[in-house]
């Protein structure tokens, strides 16, 4: 076990993958020489050739057409959009292509790769560098949608993407690389000494569609995914509730047993994210929380998540859920 | 090259096409560019600038008497010339079967490659078998160079229960793994981008197989078709990037989708070799794609190819071109038709006659007709059988996910 931030046991996922799989690539923006602009590939063309990890030209529609390609060809590429936001030139590569491959061709052809991307706000990126796109994913069959949370949760869904064989989006909070973030942005700890930052320096994996339970409680179910794991943690710890909060890790597919079972003992749900509320993947998870735990339900579901505006620059505090803002949701659903 | 014509409407530029319904057409009879007129550089050694020549003229092997001319002859025996004329022939009858099946509503759609049957025959037979065929909807004869049963193709095109696809594509778009022919896709140009990291992953492992690919004049516009050029110059990888330019897409000119000259012009940019090719000369096509895939397995990258054609027949069988463009267009195009041309310079060498042309046709047509009755044994398009609606739920994902198997169960099939 050793002490990693997220950065490093990322990075510590890829070499794993590159170590054991000679079929594994990895390009993209700046990942080459230079490691990518938050470091996640330091290291890694020096230790295992230029040809293995690469910079590609500045074009993610061309980045991800040849992801495909090769994953078509017996290669397991990992391919690197640098921020999230930037990821709609490769929108119809992803969708069109990348999710529809097996299913239109029979079954005969498949191309497993992972595409990771940093995402979400809390760096003062304004909209351009802070939003959260999964619903744009999760709502495209074929394509299995993860967003970690910890440098140990990072490290083991990465792995388990690179090793399956279906095409992934991997969404890494990016507010979380260096620490996780509890809603103050005057006081941002580092992952130093975090239970979760304590990774195995080898081999482990996390099933994709298995959620975390990060608190065990009896009042109120709380689900988010990503930086937001974490400012429900602190709302949690603020509001003085008894709440279970449930990590997702993975959005698509989801983990049914654990929510579900979750929400039943509870009778109250609170769903949060940093994506608009509008068709956002709240929508999904408050919908099916409600056709499958109806009459457990002793409150509304709440959501709380962005405003159904562009992500602000100067006034991003005031945009992503807050601490505050998902204690009154929580408390919200204990009102008789 | 044909001239680009435009009507100056200010305060913009608009290109038209050479003539409109109504009007005669006439491309002033025949190519000036002949066979000879461009030399044949060394494969292993050739830069972009070595075809710059090439990218701006025309290259052909057949003149226009059916004679086979010049240093890029590629001197097939006549085994591999009639064998590549009973492929047109067999696309070309094929097509129309399908058509008219569609016409009686025997099928849901269809596109003919009418006119351009040369392109991906010739192309693929100058090819290897392990190589990657990653072609766009106007590119399935070269399933017949790669060996696909008839019956197969007719399959998937009614999307019955022996569809390999499984009902799940509409027709024309197929796939044949064996033949290492990729899945077609209806969003045009994906597929060129995407061929460039087969042909990077072959290099990655060291393999000696190329990939081809083609996409049209009017997807050149798209950006993948410029991710393809610029990945391939970049990386080098053993790829063959055809611009097919019929002309015509759908009912836009080439004139209108496109300020520059010719399209192959657009690959010294990129500083790749890049050559502009009669499109319904067989012999040229076979050459120059013999030329790419000698220099990818040489290994010193890409090549761009226009294949100067012209879409003799319709988009799809939901296109009607007397809309705009004269019915005769293609009949006074210069270019003629593949199949004439290789037929002539047949006979012209002695090795083919009408009678046994007529033969071959008719063997041809019967065996398409049997194909046909024996892949309506699987189900037609009125009444099935077609492949269980249980294909809708699986290979989604590599094995079924437990929401998909909750929907599929409340089908309940």
């Amino acid at each position: 076990m050793a002490d990693m931030n997220m950065i490093k046991s990322l990075n510590s996922a890829l070499s794993i993958s590159l170590k054991q799989d000679p079929n594994v690539v990895i390009f993209g923006e700046d990942v080459g020489y230079f490691g990518g602009v938050f470091r996640v590939t330091e290291g890694l063309q020096k230790e295992y050739g230029a040809h293995r990890v690469f910079d590609s030209p500045l074009a993610e529609g061309g980045i991800a057409a040849i992801a495909m390609g090769m994953g078509l060809n017996g290669l397991r590429p990992v391919a690197e959009i640098q921020f999230a936001d930037y990821i709609f030139p490769a929108y119809d590569q992803i969708v069109n292509e990348i999710a529809k491959l097996r299913h239109r061709s029979g079954g005969e052809f498949s191309a497993p790769l992972t595409i990771r991307t940093p995402a979400g706000g809390g760096i003062k990126g304004g909209h351009h560098h802070s939003q959260s796109p999964e619903a744009q994913f999760t709502h495209t069959p074929g394509l299995k949608v993860v967003y970690c949370s910890t440098p140990y949760n990072a490290k083991g869904l990465l792995l388990a993407s690179i090793e399956c064989n279906d095409p992934i989006i991997f969404f890494e909070p990016k507010r979380c690389y260096r620490g996780p973030f509890y809603g103050d942005p005057h006081n941002v700890p580092t992952w130093n000494g975090h239970p979760d930052a304590d990774v195995p320096e080898g081999h482990y994996t996390i099933p994709l569609e298995q959620a975390r339970i990060v608190r065990e409680g009896s009042a109120c179910t709380v689900i988010a995914y990503g930086t937001m794991v974490h400012v429900a943690e602190q709302a949690i710890k603020d509001s003085g509730i008894d709440c279970e909060l449930i990590d997702l890790q993975t959005l698509v597919p989801w983990d049914r047993d654990t929510v579900v079972n979750s929400v039943k003992k509870t009778g109250r749900c609170v769903i949060v994210h940093e994506a608009p509320k509008t068709s956002g993947y709240g929508a999904e998870m408050s919908a099916s929380v409600q056709e499958r735990c109806f009459y457990h339900l002793e409150a509304p579901i709440q959501r709380v998540t962005g405003w159904d505006t562009p992500f602000p620059h100067t006034t991003e505090w005031d945009y992503l859920p807050s601490p505050q803002r998902i204690a009154d949701a929580i408390k919200k659903t204990q009102e008789e | 090259m044909t001239e680009r014509l435009t009507a100056t409407t200010a305060p913009y530029t608009i290109g038209i096409p050479p003539f409109r319904p109504g009007e005669d057409a006439d491309f002033g009879g025949a190519f000036k560019e002949q066979p000879g007129d461009l030399w044949r550089p060394d494969p292993a050694t050739c830069t972009s600038d070595d075809s710059a020549p090439h990218a701006r003229g025309l290259l052909r092997v057949l003149n226009d008497k059916g004679e086979a001319k010049g240093e890029w002859d590629p001197q097939l025996d006549s085994s591999e010339l009639i064998q590549g004329l009973e492929y047109m022939m067999r696309l070309r009858i094929f097509d129309d079967r399908m058509i008219k099946m569609q016409r009686t509503g025997k099928l849901s759609f269809y596109m003919r490659s009418f006119g351009e049957e040369a392109v991906a025959i010739a192309q693929t037979m100058a090819l290897e078998t392990q190589d990657w065929v990653f072609p766009s909807y106007r590119q399935p004869g070269a399933q017949f160079v790669r060996g696909r049963d008839m019956v197969s193709m007719i399959c998937h095109c009614i999307g019955n229960t022996e569809d390999n696809v499984r009902g799940r594509q509409m027709p024309v778009h197929y796939t044949y793994k064996e033949g290492r022919f990729i899945s077609i896709s209806s969003p045009v140009g994906t597929q060129f981008s995407q061929a460039v990291g087969v042909a990077m992953a072959s290099a990655y492992q060291n393999k000696d197989e190329v990939c081809i690919s083609w996409l049209g004049d009017g997807t050149s516009a798209q950006g993948d078709y410029h991710y393809a050029l610029n990945f391939a110059s970049t990386f080098k990888p053993p790829v063959i990037l055809n611009v097919v330019n019929n002309q015509w897409a759908i009912s836009t000119h080439a004139n209108l989708a496109t300020g520059g000259r010719t399209f192959a012009e657009r690959g010294l940019a990129y500083d790749i070799p890049s050559f502009r090719v009669d499109g319904n000369d067989f012999l040229a096509l076979y050459s120059i794609t013999k030329w790419a895939r000698d220099r990818a397995s040489a290994g010193m990258g890409p090549t761009h190819i226009e294949v100067y054609t012209y879409r003799a027949g319709a988009h799809s069988s939901s296109d009607d071109p007397s809309a705009y463009r004269p019915n005769d267009e293609a009949a006074c195009w210069p270019g003629g038709d593949p199949i004439q041309r290789l037929k002539d310079h047949l006979m012209l060498i002695g090795e083919w006659d009408e009678e046994k042309h007529e033969a071959l046709a008719k063997k041809i047509d019967d065996e398409v007709m049997a194909a046909y009755k024996e892949a309506c044994e699987f189900g037609d398009l009125a009444s099935g059988p077609y492949p269980p609606a249980s294909t809708i739920f699986t290979e989604v994902y590599e094995t079924v996910p437990w929401h998909i198997q909750e929907q599929r169960e409340e089908l309940g099939k």
